[in-house]
């Protein structure tokens, strides 16, 4: 959809709160079939002040409503840069609410849940042949978990062999999550700048004995590959460290390069980026780990086994770094993942990750010149524009919410840091020629708008629900949770 | 391929679009020696109805708790789910959405988010509620942090014997290296020892976590313990692993805790098997800007009408990097969306009354085993929908005998608590009808069941 014409029905709701009745109910419970019992009243609560009481059609209204407010991969083209938004399939919802698999409670003794574990086993196995690494995890419950656990196990590994490094080097452009990650490990991040690509002179550079990891995106968050990788793990691994990789851009790789054969000894996955869980506007994701032999002994317990008696949770894993979540990691996630390997094998991957880059490259070809490209090298799944020559001093702000009135999700936007006004688009496999060429003509309108008439880009979204929020007041001023006025 | 739309023709015009004459040239950023040199080996891509075949063949292998008769609990509650909560969270505008860093286009889960922030806070007790955590044992590992970060200097946080033991697991391993010291306070009756948290507790101590229900079923006296931690300038954190109990006994808010966390679960969410789950985490103001997670903050637009975005951003990895107060970079999205339809659903009086049929039917299943030759019930107190059971053979015996009846009787305790290993935690919920429970009782008799 592009152009600015027309405005559908957009329905006003209320907060559930407001809308709430007493003695109005939405549920239908059994009646009690054995005697009432009562507990002790001092501990009994007083009813739950202004919870709602709504009937069933409010709440169906309610969330239909509010549906009608979001936009999802289904709506439409939804070029987040590192997010890849690919299509959900829809035969990965249905197999996830298999009753065998959406029913099945995770006390249950291993020997009457055989086919979860075997589906895990499978899953971990899968990913080790995709990454090149000899053993996956599939606990992490997101990609930010995932990393966790893998500096975790980088710094139990430096302890079991008696070291005491204490700074992980991380590349400027990397996901504000890595250094977080690094220092919820107790280490220091050390931050070294990139120019499109690191080079292993600027990685030498910093490198001394007292560095556990440098962590780094391949490809980086620019859309390119590090070409220096194997030379840098060389590097790192000499003076006794480890490199971890962050799997966000997997999607650029899959049967084309594999990060464990480059020298990488850790990566995380995202299952909801990746292979194609849906985001579920925000979560849940699930971030499996890769290790290399090295770093296995350290892995999260419980792991899937097999042995002759079948498949098992194993718990013997006395250098583990213990558990990062409650159970085994998101299941039904790893169902949706492991039915889009099946449906995609393993030609099917690989045509899904040049797809992807064909895409990126698409746009780039048809944008470059009228958006400002910071670097030239050849990218991969995505492309990063600058807003450089962008007109009368719009930004990439007002592009953002300009491509809303044409009918699009914004690209990831200010991101990655290293480029001043990043405006990051990776398109996916998913999307066809028409849909690209309908969405480059609407950012080559809106450049051309730019400057003839910014107020367009400066005062959009206007065809959304809401026009621009005050978002410094929301920081100022937080308003949490809905309280009764006159309370 | 179905999910990629590309034709042959297609891809021609793309290449020449792009200068290229071979896909292989998009790739030459990748050196030759980085390059994989065979196909991936994994399995043809298949059909839809040749992979529904294969998964419905593992699914069928798996026991479902709709067809064996299930008193397992300990952290993963099997509650009945309303059919209006599948239909709408299958709104694909929904499920398909990303993160709503765009609130102009991202409202419906915003609004979503703000009212579970809300119904959390009525829940709990407590002024402030994020917009979630991975799960009930991430989040108790959060607040274990939020506790140090925010006492400043004190590093010690005592961990109730009670508390689910893989949430103190967790708490374990968030802990690692982080310079924090975590102590044990033992049990007396099932509840932690309060003689010996006030012999525990120092001025070094940051925080006291305790389970309510805790991971025995019984209710803790949260108001006690928070006197207790409260006279050593510690804070109380509750983790909540069933919150349905919160439907019927006092909130940990007015009862003196000063962090609630817990996991949602029951409120919606299918058992799969432990995961996905959703950690709540709610604190009082004065915490509110060392909280972890995204929060979401009501505002209006350009025309004065109200809206919704995230807010508080400068708490997170995105702008502060290694200074954030966690790594969390999402939340549970969908199952924030589940856990408020569920709470709409049910509401004031729904909760309450399904929380007392839960209390209910447990005090009725462990009267008749309390009734049993050689059973007993190991605690005296309060319980809301487990408890345990001390049975007089073997637990892992008894387990295999009544699996042959399909019974799934609970969950030995003995590697968590050598202390109870006779002891067997068994659960019951609404779903579990007086006929089942009565099986129960005559096959752990050993009678015909």
């Amino acid at each position: 959809m592009s152009g600015t014409e027309g405005r559908g029905l957009v329905l006003d709701e209320k907060l559930l709160f407001e809308q709430s009745q007493p003695g109005r109910v939405g549920y239908s419970l059994t009646g009690l079939d054995v005697p009432e019992a009562q507990p002790d009243s001092r501990l009994v609560r007083k009813e739950i002040t202004d919870f709602p009481e709504l009937s069933e059609i409010d709440v169906v209204r309610h969330y239909t409503r509010l549906s009608t407010w979001n936009y999802g991969v289904d709506s439409g083209f939804y070029p987040l840069g590192s997010c890849t938004m690919k299509y959900n399939p829809k035969v990965n919802e249905v197999a996830a609410r298999l009753p065998g698999f959406a029913d099945i409670h995770p006390q249950t003794p291993e020997a009457l849940n055989q086919g979860a574990l075997e589906l895990m086993y499978n899953l971990q196995q899968d990913l080790a042949e995709i990454s090149g690494f000899p053993a996956v995890t599939l606990q992490p419950a997101a990609g930010a978990q995932g990393e966790f656990v893998g500096i975790l196990m980088i710094r139990a590994w430096h302890e079991a062999n008696g070291r005491k490094p204490t700074k992980v080097i991380i590349p400027d452009t990397a996901h504000g999550t890595n250094p977080a990650s690094a220092a919820l490990c107790g280490y220091d991040v050390v931050t070294v700048a990139s120019d499109g690509l690191l080079s292993k002179d600027a990685v030498a550079a910093v490198m001394d004995n007292d560095v556990a990891a440098l962590m780094v995106t391949n490809p980086n968050t620019l859309g390119l590959f590090e070409s220096d990788i194997r030379e840098i793990c060389d590097l790192v691994h000499e003076r006794g460290g480890l490199v971890y990789a962050d799997g966000a851009n997997l999607n650029a790789l899959m049967g084309i390069s594999r990060p464990g054969d480059l020298g990488i000894d850790v990566m995380h996955f995202n299952l909801h980026k990746t292979f194609s869980t849906p985001h579920g506007g925000g979560g849940p994701g699930s971030g499996p780990v890769g290790v290399a032999e090295k770093l296995i002994p350290f892995m999260p317990k419980p792991i899937v086994i097999k042995d002759e008696e079948g498949y098992k949770l194993d718990y013997e894993r006395p250098e583990s770094i213990g558990r990062v979540k409650s159970f085994y990691g998101h299941f039904s996630i790893m169902v949706r993942a492991y039915t889009y390997i099946l449906a995609m094998g393993g030609e099917g991957l690989r045509r899904a990750t040049e797809m992807a880059v064909l895409n990126a490259n698409y746009v780039r070809a048809r944008l470059e010149g009228e958006y400002d490209l910071p670097y030239k090298q050849r990218s991969l799944h995505e492309v990063v524009f600058s807003e450089a020559a962008l007109a009368n001093d719009c930004h990439t702000l007002d592009v953002a919410k300009r491509l809303i009135d044409y009918g699009y999700h914004p690209p990831t936007i200010y991101f990655p840091l290293v480029v001043r006004g990043a405006l990051m688009i990776e398109p996916t496999e998913s999307e066809s020629m028409q849909i690209l060429d309908e969405f480059c003509d609407a950012l080559l309108a809106i450049a051309e708008e730019a400057k003839t008439a910014p107020e367009k880009l400066r005062m959009a979204p206007v065809r959304a629900k809401v026009r621009r929020l005050d978002e410094a007041t929301a920081a100022r001023k937080p308003k949490l949770r809905w309280e009764r006025e006159d309370a | 391929m179905r999910y990629l739309p590309h034709t042959e023709v297609e891809v021609r015009q793309m290449l020449e679009r792009i200068g290229v004459k071979e896909i292989d040239e998009l790739f030459s950023g990748i050196p030759e020696s980085c390059r994989l040199s065979r196909p991936l080996n994994l399995p043809e891509a298949k059909s839809e109805a040749e992979v529904m075949a294969q998964l419905r063949a593992l699914a069928g292998k798996n026991s479902k708790v709709f067809t064996w008769d299930s008193f397992l609990g300990g952290g993963a509650y099997h509650h009945f789910i309303p059919a209006v909560i599948d239909h709408l969270i299958s709104r694909s505008e929904f499920y398909t959405a990303y993160t709503p860093y765009q609130p102009e286009i991202s409202q419906g889960t915003l609004q979503a988010i703000f009212e579970f922030q809300t119904m959390i806070c009525q829940l709990t007790g407590m002024d402030v509620a994020n917009a979630s955590m991975y799960d009930g044992a991430s989040a108790c590992a959060e607040a274990v942090l939020l506790a140090v970060r925010a006492a400043k200097k004190r590093r010690r946080v005592l961990l109730s014997r009670g508390l689910n033991p893989q949430y103190r697991e967790t708490v374990a391993t968030y802990c690692r290296y982080v310079d924090v010291e975590l102590v044990e306070v033992p049990l007396v009756d099932g509840v932690t020892d309060m003689a010996a948290l006030e012999t525990l507790l120092d001025d070094q101590t940051a925080a006291v976590a305790v389970g309510y229900p805790n991971y025995l079923g019984r209710v803790e006296d949260l108001a006690k313990l928070a006197d207790i931690a409260h006279a050593a300038g510690a804070r109380l954190i509750a983790a909540v692993a069933e919150p349905l109990a919160l439907g019927l006994f006092k909130s940990p808010g007015e009862l003196g805790a000063d962090v609630v966390v817990g996991e949602g679960q029951s409120f919606g969410l299918p058992l799969s098997y432990g995961g996905p789950g959703v950690g709540f985490f709610a604190v009082r103001k004065q915490d509110m800007r060392v909280l972890p997670g995204r929060l979401v903050g009501e505002t209006v637009d350009l025309d004065g009408k109200r809206g919704f975005v995230l807010t508080l951003a400068t708490r997170e990895q995105h702008i502060r990097r290694e200074k954030a107060t966690s790594n969390i970079c999402s939340n549970q999205g969908l199952n924030t969306l589940i856990v408020g339809i569920y709470l709409a659903l049910h509401g004031k009086q729904g909760l309450k009354r399904l929380a007392e049929i839960n209390y209910s039917k447990a005090a009725y299943a462990r009267e008749q085993i309390a009734a049993l030759e050689g059973f007993e019930i190991a605690h005296s107190g309060e319980c809301f929908n487990e408890f345990v059971v001390l049975c007089p053979e073997p637990v892992a015996e008894l387990k295999t005998r009544l699996e042959t009846l399909e019974i799934l009787p609970g969950i030995a305790l003995g590697r968590d608590y050598p202390e109870l290993e006779r002891g067997l935690l068994v659960c019951v919920t609404e779903q579990n009808s007086r006929e089942q429970i009565d099986r129960l009782v005559a096959a752990l008799a050993g009678g015909e069941a």
